[in-house]
């Protein structure tokens, strides 16, 4: 442990003991980072009728009044149906306008990507504003639809971001080589570009699910009557009736995000051992 | 020699023009490539002769102009469709894919039998000496196999014409000068008219039946590698290939003279207003007893003597105040009669490198 304070830490010299309070700062904000989302945990395995840290006695009764609420699972089945579309609709989206902000040559290819990703730069309130007044007009309000592509706004910017960064690592003239040597262009593409960024593929879609599955304030507006989404009825849920069926809740949708969340690591390690 | 040169097809070129903004990346380039020809495109960066290989290639629209591959006009044809092979300066390489793999794309997508597309890439790989190297992942190989699957992938589907662009640019000297005599060979080989981008001026004289000069978008000079360094056609041609030194000379009538004196010169000077007189530091001499009968003979002052190993190199001022080069051997006993810095000395030129150019600058 001591030898180890002293082994240098850097190529600069610097040892592990000289850091030491940088370790600690670090291991203090990732305390501080988690804890909250964690202490939900516990509570969701507590018997009482209301939320409690530390629960007295456990039980695992409000995951079982959450599946079997036909409430809940409607929001939860809602949930997943939206972030899987999104997925697919934003993944393609994206990746295209990704590719066609790096191959083209135009002068308005930087505005162009400005104008893509202000989804991500706007306050999420005022996307959801502006959202519900427009989808109130055109009639898709509360419908799966309406919900998927607004969802599918917030998702793209990630997507471009992802696919983008990919791209710039990617020597292009292998696609000329490709259509030199007699591949059409969208084939070029398929055979040898995308099997070349398909890490950052999977990253993007994993973010896009991610981005739909844990989006409340869009959902909070555009989602309801019959398409009602798992956060929007946990947001509400909070406001009426605080009982520990939204612990138990939160706690499966963490392990959810975290699950994907390592996937897209995984991904993202992958593409970078391959650089 | 050539064992496929029916197979070959020659190129036309006819008034291609591309600007980007107002700078003309090409300005009314014409250019004429035999069938079976290696011809050179040869320049400064940004003179134009790598957007002339990519509308060969399809990969640039031009603004006007045509290009014809035989009888077949191209210039609107997309690039997958033109049936040539190319190799870029980055090689180009599929990654995701093995050495066979990348050998086998365009015969994949050529739709051959699975039995005939392992044959011809093995025969590719043999004849740019890589046999049994099928299996390999591209991240495994050297500099120079990269550059040889890139070569076998480019000829494996025996295009008519194929297209280099700086294809030896990464590789290190020694590698680049045998490669340089192996892709010669290969051409002798295979037959096909070859455009080869570079701006190594002795890669060109190297491999080149023909060069190309070019420079601001435009081809300044279109001739073999001995007609371009012998008679360099203005002086930025004579500048870029090969180290000169430009004397001002005045022609009255037939003489031309420098500095008052008649110049000897057997090549007729150019029918251009001005003129000027190209020395080229391996052409003039040293002279250790004075001027020579039958020469032109040039007095000056030793500057600087350079020993290089293989040669030494004398700067010496010119009584006009010009400052040129000479390049001499070092063979048995001119190294001890070097001259030492400011000793005074003779130079010559023998009547038959004293060659007279457009003296205008390009």
């Amino acid at each position: 442990m001591f030898a180890w304070l002293k082994k240098p830490a850097s190529e600069t010299q610097i040892t592990h003991g000289q850091r030491l309070w940088l370790y600690v700062l670090a291991v203090i904000i990732m305390v501080l980072l988690v804890t909250p989302t964690l202490i939900v945990i516990p509570m969701s395995f507590s018997d009482s009728q209301y939320l409690e840290f530390p629960p007295r006695v456990w039980s695992l009764r409000w995951y079982e009044h959450y599946l079997s609420s036909p409430e809940w699972m409607l929001a939860t089945w809602t949930s997943l149906k939206t972030a899987f579309l999104t997925m697919l609709v934003a993944t393609p989206a994206g990746v295209l306008a990704a590719y066609g902000l790096h191959a083209s040559q135009v002068r308005f290819v930087r505005a162009a990507f400005l104008f893509l990703i202000t989804p991500m730069m706007v306050p999420l309130v005022l996307v959801a504003i502006g959202v519900f007044y427009v989808y109130a007009q055109i009639g898709i309000l509360y419908t799966l639809f309406g919900l998927v592509l607004a969802h599918s706004i917030l998702a793209l910017p990630l997507v471009v971001i992802v696919i983008g960064s990919a791209l710039k690592s990617y020597d292009m003239s292998q696609e000329n080589a490709a259509r030199s040597l007699g591949a059409p262009r969208w084939k070029a593409f398929v055979t040898i570009t995308l099997p070349q960024i398909r890490f950052a593929v999977v990253t993007a879609a994993l973010l896009s699910f991610l981005t739909s599955f844990d989006e409340v304030v869009v959902a909070m507006f555009v989602s309801g009557g019959d398409n009602p989404t798992l956060t929007r009825n946990m947001f509400n849920a909070l406001r009426d009736q605080i009982d520990p069926t939204i612990a138990a809740i939160s706690t499966i949708m963490i392990c959810v995000t975290t699950f994907l969340m390592v996937l897209a690591q995984i991904f993202g390690q992958q593409r970078a051992a391959k650089d | 020699m050539r064992s496929q040169d029916s197979d070959a097809l020659p190129i036309s070129i006819r008034g291609v023009t591309k600007t980007y903004g107002a700078v003309h990346a090409l300005d009314d380039v014409s250019l004429e490539v035999k069938s079976g020809e290696f011809i050179t495109l040869l320049g400064p960066s940004g003179s134009g002769k790598t957007t002339l290989l990519m509308v060969i290639a399809g990969f640039t629209r031009p603004d006007c102009g045509s290009l014809k591959f035989g009888e077949r006009e191209v210039i609107r044809t997309p690039p997958h469709l033109r049936d040539l092979g190319m190799t870029f300066q980055s090689y180009a390489l599929f990654p995701h894919m093995s050495v066979a793999g990348n050998v086998a794309y365009p015969l994949k997508l050529r739709k051959l039998q699975k039995a005939e597309i392992a044959e011809r890439v093995e025969k590719a790989l043999e004849t740019v000496q890589l046999g049994g190297y099928g299996d390999r992942r591209i991240t495994q190989l050297s500099g120079g196999q990269k550059q040889r699957v890139a070569l076998a992938r480019s000829i494996v589907f025996e295009p008519r014409i194929l297209l280099m662009d700086e294809p030896l640019s990464a590789l290190d000297k020694k590698l680049r000068d045998q490669m340089q005599i192996e892709l010669r060979h290969l051409h002798e080989k295979l037959g096909m008219t070859t455009v080869y981008v570079t701006h190594d001026q002795r890669e060109a004289l190297t491999m080149s039946d023909r060069i190309a000069v070019v420079n601001k978008g435009r081809i300044m000079q279109l001739a073999s590698p001995r007609e371009l360094y012998e008679r360099p056609a203005n002086r930025f041609v004579a500048d870029f290939i090969g180290d000169s030194t430009f004397l001002p000379v005045e022609r009255s009538g037939e003489q031309v003279s420098y500095g008052g004196m008649p110049l000897k010169f057997v090549q007729a000077p150019p029918d251009t207003p001005t003129l000027a007189l190209m020395v080229r530091p391996e052409r003039i001499v040293l002279s250790s007893e004075g001027p020579r009968e039958g020469a032109n003979n040039f007095a000056a002052t030793a500057v600087e003597v350079v020993y290089q190993g293989d040669s030494y190199l004398l700067h010496a001022r010119l009584d006009d105040g010009t400052l040129i080069a000479l390049r001499g051997g070092v063979r048995g006993a001119s190294l001890s009669a070097l001259p030492n810095v400011g000793d005074k000395v003779t130079l010559t030129l023998a009547p038959e490198d004293t060659v007279l150019i457009d003296g205008s600058e390009a």
